[in-house]
């Protein structure tokens, strides 16, 4: 198989180490329009790898590569199975999508801003072939320290105060991460999670782990540790926003669900845990996007609603719940950017992102408003869209596993999810224009009232951020639509089309549910780098 | 003991300085947090062994100190540094930004 071997020793490390020497090589070069094009090579590179991973992987194989050619164990290890190939292919598409549209916002034109992405992607891929709890620990932090850097660049005085708020946010994560990390270390004498296979059992290091996983869930945004998301998120520029949703919410997701499928077993307390953490992240995320008077602040409550439909699986049914986990994530991640991509395509051209500023943009700009309408009905989960089938996966596992409060809270937090795009789409493209609406009562847009004294906040932040005020009746420039549409419509295809995905979602399922391929890969010797 | 003790002061008075407030405090009490976190890390390699490790190859597995968790510390280290000098930069801009839109504030951001 010489396919695999290329993979292993080739492709698994140049999915971290590439897009870090573009970030040197775009550093160097500045703001031009090489650098740009050397970005957007990157996510292209990335997913032509994680195809041919996908393609290596799909019947359950595992390709390992021991760094430096340690024995299995005591190397780190960069591993890729099928859940970790989706992933990096998924994320490779975000990442292109999101640059197209920032070059158009033109944030290219920023010499901090190739570079700052390339590395944090660096991060989030080498996040998701890791083996190794600190190696882990490390790619999150690549990715972070990146992030940082985009939140405040805009260096407006909101957008420097939610990133020292993110910045905080993220550093106590960290050093609880780093605690966890300690304490697994004390207790087992290795992080090597493929080593730490089924130890969960045993109450200290289920515990230690714990720890991390907490570390984890504050990254993930899930409730109790979700408030910081809609405080941070909304208020830097839109491009930063739709690219951060798909990526570093998602490592904490991610992260969850291997360390859950390899070191724990299914077990009464796990499942309970699990269960009302992401029950009520779906509640309280939906109830906070009605409340919500701006796109990207209602986008991002919707973000904290979805993690708990992404991770509920874990616990429910085995592989069946596992797969739905899968893919979930993957839907979830590519209509969560596009909602982003439109919302923010909506603030950049009309200047504003205050939902009760807007109003009746559908009629000049129908591609757009197509675009959130796809994305939007996804998001709620009606067919023929991807959310109809993830959603079906989740209430599946569900009925498999007996768990009838799921099914309850999952439709009906469904209804509120369509409640709340509904409010969001009537609000920014149909319903009556701005101009119509002065004539008309004011008093019925005043009563969006709680939500105003942020929603003026963000609007300081956004009405920077819209170099260009454009006039209501100008074309939105095609490259800031036509990134969110892309995005719909690849909903809208696994939608129509989802066998292959859940063919794939379903081995990447099975994998994660009995993970003894993944273990014996990354602690047996060389693996397919031996070869 | 004595390592148990340090990083339940180093914790204690983190976090007090953390939800004490005022932007100094607040980095000042993650320093002494992320060093809680290090000293933990430490401890789970094992103080009772302190020979230098690989050195000359007349180190002993029983008396040698696990270099494993030194590397992570080290890492743990420099990845703090860097975000710690990120965060005072970043208070300082927040800082001299709000002087400047609101002087009555006198640049204080607490």
């Amino acid at each position: 198989m010489t396919d695999v071997s290329f993979l292993s020793t080739w492709a698994l490390p140049i999915v971290f180490i590439g897009p870090l020497i573009a970030a040197v090589a775009t550093f160097v070069l500045g703001a031009t329009w090489v650098s740009r094009v050397i970005g957007l090579l990157v996510p292209v590179v990335v997913f032509v790898v994680a195809v041919l991973l996908i393609l290596a992987t799909m019947d359950g194989e595992v390709v390992v590569s021991q760094i430096a050619g340690w024995p299995g164990g005591v190397s780190i290890a960069f591993v890729g199975d099928l859940f970790s190939a989706l992933m990096l292919a998924t994320t490779a598409v975000l990442v292109f999508t999101s640059l197209v549209f920032a070059y158009a916002a033109g944030l290219g034109m920023d010499r901090w801003f190739v570079p700052a992405v390339s590395i944090m992607t660096a991060g989030v891929y080498g996040a998701y072939v890791t083996a190794d709890l600190f190696n882990l620990f490390v790619m999150v932090e690549v990715a972070l320290l990146p992030s940082y850097i985009l939140m405040s660049r805009q260096g407006t005085l909101t957008a420097l105060r939610s990133a020292r708020l993110y910045l905080i946010v993220n550093l106590t994560a960290s050093t609880l991460f780093l605690a966890g990390l300690g304490l697994v270390y004390g207790v087992t004498g290795t992080v090597n999670m493929a080593a730490l296979a089924g130890l969960g059992v045993l109450p200290v290091v289920g515990i230690a782990t714990g720890v991390i996983m907490i570390a984890l869930m504050l990254k993930a945004a899930l409730v109790p540790a979700h408030s910081w998301l809609p405080a941070t998120y909304p208020y830097t520029s839109p491009a930063v926003t739709a690219l951060f949703s798909g990526l570093l919410t998602k490592i904490g997701a991610y992260a969850l669900v291997r360390i859950i499928s390899i070191v724990y077993e299914p077990g009464q307390l796990l499942t309970v845990i699990v269960i009302v953490v992401c029950v009520v992240s779906m509640v309280v995320g939906v109830f906070g996007a009605l409340g919500e008077g701006t796109i990207r602040g209602t986008l991002t409550f919707q973000m904290v609603s979805g993690m708990g439909y992404i991770l509920v699986g874990v616990v429910l049914a085995g592989a069946i719940g596992m797969a739905a986990v899968v893919f979930y994530l993957i839907h979830h991640m590519i209509v969560m950017t596009s909602l982003f991509l439109t919302g923010g395509t909506v603030e950049h051209e009309e200047g504003t992102g205050i939902v009760r500023r807007l109003g009746g943009l559908a009629r000049a700009h129908p591609i757009a408003s197509l675009a959130f309408l796809l994305a939007g009905l996804s998001l709620v989960g009606l067919p023929p869209f991807s959310g109809f089938w993830a959603k079906l996966g989740v209430l599946t596992a569900a009925a498999d596993a007996g768990a009838a409060i799921v099914i309850v809270v999952v439709l009906v937090v469904s209804v509120g999810t369509l409640i709340s795009m509904l409010k969001l789409g009537t609000g920014i493209f149909w319903g009556t224009s701005r101009g119509e609406r002065e004539d008309e009562d004011m008093p019925s847009d005043v009563s969006v009232g709680p939500a105003s004294t942020r929603a003026g906040a963000t609007g300081t932040a956004i009405d920077v951020a819209a170099a260009v005020e454009a006039p209501p009746v100008t074309r939105w420039r095609p490259l800031l639509v036509i990134p969110g549409l892309a995005l719909a419509l690849v909903s809208l295809g696994i939608g129509v089309f989802p066998e292959w995905l859940l063919e794939l979602t379903q081995t990447a399922g099975q994998s994660l549910a009995d993970p003894s391929e993944y273990v014996s890969a990354v602690l047996g010797g060389g693996g397919g780098g031996g070869a | 003991m004595t390592l148990a003790i340090a990083v339940a002061l180093l914790t204690g008075v983190g976090v007090f300085l953390v939800v004490r407030g005022g932007a100094v405090r607040l980095i000042l009490g993650f320093i002494l947090l992320g060093h809680a976190a290090n000293l933990v890390i430490i401890a789970a390699g094992g103080t009772f062994r302190r020979e230098a490790p690989l050195v000359d190859g007349g180190a002993v597995v029983e008396t040698m100190a696990d270099p494993l968790p030194q590397a992570f510390v080290l890492t743990a280290i420099v990845i703090t540094f860097g975000v710690t000098v990120y965060l005072l930069s970043l208070v300082a801009r927040t800082a001299k930004q709000s002087a400047k839109q609101d002087p009555e504030q006198g640049g204080r951001d607490d």
